[in-house]
């Protein structure tokens, strides 16, 4: 089903008239409304006149994290803050969270990406959908909850940590969807097999994201619970779920380029590369009033293809990624980078140890140990205070990242070191093949 | 009073404790005592060695994690409730332990290792109690 035909099926010519003209009204937005950009801007002598069209999109600066870290939490706003209802938050490399602000108008953009995300998975207002991912700062939970509320589905807004409680109810209530991560729909598919319940359910449909999938995971879920796995993708800073949806052909994600302009880069050389091209993915937003970003770097590794769908849709398809141009980690849908163990490290020892951090998926579960060394300037004598290290660690990581890691103490020589870049993550959970 | 202990970070996995031992032996120290605190996750290694320094040195080379600490080795004589009088004397003063153990070392009476969170406090009240204590130079350290 596709919910908003006249703008997901539309041709390649009115839709980049549609984005040309859409691009410079939120460039000339940008450009008055927020200092950052108006500086940027200037500082490669543009003035919003210079920008036509997505034809002079690249002559635009890109916005990164750090963009947002130095302006946060409001700088970069595009309206005053009595114009904003909404705030979500994820992890960012340092310092501060990468947020997402929005607008009343915000919302309902949001809730109209998610309701053509749900519809490319068949999803209509006869569905009662549970929400399995986190209400909170997260966007999962609030955003999948809007968007299915506005496709006029019945949403049943279970949040994450209770699994038996969503098996009873996916029972009682007849659900026949749920939204949540995969690895956490497998994990609920191994209790329903355990407590012999997979034909109790009436499920038919999962739409899965925040985090990388494989099609093995995929196929496991379709087979064991007999439904179909559809794939969303979104991200704090430029929306959150919702940007991108997977339809049945599975030939990539939809990504609703009306709202939000792809293209790739060389990471390396941040040059724009043709469509097609293997790069990073870079995002504009086109609609989005409370903080839009313009050529915000995504670090998620894919290529674009533009052909016409077999679903009707000629909306550009993100093909699968390939991993991330920097060194964040997906891990139970929450992002995770290497810099936060470090920044706990150092507040716990006031130096940065050697540290290992090793994420396996057992049981269709995201682990995370971080293992530090223990080398000369942290060991004491006493079994206490080692044990108090490794709590404190465990504390901070909890605090800065909200994820219960194992910390595991480990002889200096017990970790590999390698020469000037140090490896700090081993991840044996091979998403990206 | 004081005498030298020879601390050493171990993980829980095959091995180790022999690895430690046989550097130390292949480096001709010689040890007087041993005792391990273990948890699930890793093990602290507390020897009494001649020449403590020397050791700690020769696990650092091979990429082992040792520190040398003092701690205070007293006689308790054999007899019922006198190790109980040593404890009380300290406790009585405010004083926590932070660990115990028995020292393998020939003599009269039971010699143990004490770690308190004030060593100098400690070491004066067992100095005004007249407790019998074993000094770095009588153990030949």
């Amino acid at each position: 089903m596709i919910w908003n035909e006249a703008k997901e099926c539309m041709s390649r010519d009115e839709l980049e008239t549609l984005q040309s003209a859409r691009l410079v009204k939120v460039v000339n937005r940008v450009y008055h409304n927020v200092e950052p950009y108006r500086k940027k801007m200037q500082a490669v002598g543009l003035e919003p006149g210079d920008i036509r069209g997505i034809e002079d999109l690249y002559k635009l600066p890109f916005t990164t994290y750090e963009d947002l870290n130095a302006n946060y939490p409001f700088g970069m706003a595009a309206v005053p803050p009595s114009e904003l209802v909404r705030v979500h938050a994820s992890s960012g490399t340092t310092g501060k969270p990468k947020i997402g602000v929005y607008t009343r108008h915000d919302i309902d953009i949001w809730a109209e990406c998610v309701a053509r995300c749900l519809s490319t998975a068949h999803i209509t207002r006869d569905d009662v959908i549970q929400i399995g991912y986190g209400y909170g700062l997260f966007t999962g939970g609030l955003g999948a909850h809007y968007g299915a509320e506005y496709l006029g589905a019945m949403v049943i807004p279970m949040s994450t940590g209770n699994t038996k409680k969503l098996i009873d109810m996916m029972i009682d209530c007849g659900v026949t969807s749920i939204a949540c991560t995969p690895s956490y729909l497998l994990h609920v598919a191994e209790d329903l097999e355990k407590l012999g319940l997979v034909d109790k359910i009436k499920l038919k449909s999962a739409i899965c994201g925040a985090e990388p999938w494989t099609n093995e995971m995929r196929d496991q879920m379709e087979q064991r619970l007999h439904i179909k796995a559809y794939d969303i993708y979104g991200l704090t800073e430029i929306c959150g779920p919702g940007v991108a949806c997977d339809c049945d052909y599975h030939k990539g994600l939809h990504i609703w380029e009306d709202h939000f302009l792809p293209e790739v880069i060389d990471p390396a050389t941040l040059e724009h590369l043709p469509a097609g091209s293997e790069g990073e993915l870079v995002i504009t937003n086109l609609t989005k009033e409370g903080m839009p970003l313009i050529r915000y770097r995504t670090k998620d590794l894919t290529h674009l293809e533009y052909d016409k769908c077999e679903c009707g849709r000629t909306m550009a398809r993100i093909q699968r990624f390939k991993g991330r141009s920097d060194d964040m980690l997906i891990i139970r849908g929450v992002n995770v980078f290497p810099s936060q163990v470090e920044a706990a490290l150092l507040t716990v020892e006031g130096t940065t140890p050697h540290y290992m951090m090793v994420v396996d998926r057992i049981d269709n579960n995201d682990t995370l140990e971080v293992q530090v060394e223990v080398a000369e300037n942290v060991f004491t004598d006493e079994v206490k205070s080692l044990e108090a290290l490794s709590k404190a660690v465990h504390d901070k990581l909890k605090a800065a990242i909200g994820l219960n890691a194992k910390v595991k103490l480990v002889e200096p020589n017990g970790l590999e070191h390698f020469d000037g870049k140090s490896k700090h993550v081993i991840d044996k959970r091979k998403l990206y093949e | 009073m004081f005498i030298k202990q020879l601390s050493v970070f171990l993980e829980n996995k095959e091995g180790r404790l022999d690895e430690v031992l046989k550097t130390l032996s292949q480096g001709g120290i010689d040890l007087l005592s041993a005792s391990l605190a273990d948890t699930t996750e890793f093990g602290v290694l507390r020897l009494i060695a001649k020449e403590p320094e020397r050791a700690r040195d020769l696990l650092k080379s091979a990429g082992i994690t040792a520190r040398v600490d003092d701690v205070i080795a007293v006689v308790v004589p054999d007899a019922v409730g006198s190790l109980q009088k040593v404890i009380y004397k300290l406790h009585e003063a405010g004083i926590n332990i932070s660990y115990i153990y028995g020292l393998s070392v020939d003599g009269e009476g039971a010699p143990i290792a004490i770690k308190t969170n004030d060593p100098d406090k400690a070491a004066g009240i067992l100095e005004k109690e007249n407790v019998k204590t074993l000094s770095s130079e009588e153990l030949g350290q």
